[in-house]
């Protein structure tokens, strides 16, 4: 297996996750797009340890993990605060949530 | 490694597809059903490349709880469970999204290729749930207990930000 076929999908998944952030308003939508990009960086980190070696690949499965928390602690707190917008607006259309805009 | 080859660019493909439906279908929960293949395809990639504690992490934090997560908030939203016109934003702005998406992997394709075309993926061995915990347990104890503080914050932030006062 070569090295650049997991790089490129890792870097599809990535572009992919970038444009549903740019695209989407829906915000529940977003932080999925958010999550494919998480999911693609891990990717990328699990790979290059297996090309270096097997103590890389061992230290790339514990930044992984530690990626994953992030991603879940991330993901708690996005929700949460979706659901607050919900809660003042009655819904959750991302352009409309504008107040900071010059 | 031909049976690798070919179990990889079958995940490849369904991730690829699922992927793009995910951020372009017209309906909230399909796009999480959509995004539970994209995940267990990462878990299969990660057990292609020997990390199999990973793969079980991710099936188990990814498909387990964050995607019950995301539908709960699909449903706490009231986001309607039918096609909805309004997810995206108007077509001018995807067209430019899109041409970001495109030209930023032509770039990351075009430094990838150039830089690693010749390099060889050979997991000399499994890395088991024993390796992990020891390099965690041993080298990495600091980050371990930061993370936990992490985890911990967030859930009582989370909490406090979404309960009704």
């Amino acid at each position: 297996m070569y090295l650049t076929q997991f790089l490129l999908l890792a870097a599809f998944l990535f572009c992919v996750g970038i444009y549903g952030v740019i695209a989407r308003k829906n915000a529940v939508l977003v932080l999925m797009s958010i999550e494919l990009i998480l999911n693609s960086v891990n990717i990328n980190l699990v790979a290059l340890g297996a090309w270096r070696g097997f103590e890389e690949q061992i230290i790339a499965s514990v930044f992984s993990l530690f990626i994953i928390a992030v991603a879940a602690a991330e993901v708690g707190v996005g929700l949460a605060i979706v659901l607050l917008i919900y809660r003042n607006r009655q819904s959750v259309d991302l352009s409309q949530v504008a107040e900071m805009k010059g | 490694m031909v049976a690798q080859n070919v179990f990889f660019g079958i995940l490849a493909l369904v991730m690829g597809v699922s992927a793009i439906r995910v951020v372009t279908v017209k309906n909230v929960v399909h796009a999480a059903l959509y995004l539970v293949l994209v995940f267990a395809g990462v878990a299969g990639i990660f057990i292609l490349l020997a990390a199999e504690f990973l793969a079980v992490v991710q099936v188990l934090v990814y498909i387990g709880a964050i995607l019950v997560l995301f539908l709960f908030g699909t449903m706490l939203t009231r986001a309607p469970i039918g096609r909805t016109p309004d997810l995206d934003n108007p077509a001018g702005q995807r067209g430019l999204s899109a041409l970001v998406a495109l030209a930023l992997f032509g770039f990351l394709g075009a430094i990838l290729v150039d830089a690693f075309s010749d390099s060889k993926v050979e997991p000399t061995g499994v890395v088991t749930s024993s390796d992990v915990a020891l390099s965690i347990f041993q080298d990495y104890v600091i980050p371990f207990e930061v993370i936990s503080i992490l985890l911990t914050a967030a859930l009582i932030g989370a909490v406090v930000i979404a309960r009704r006062d």
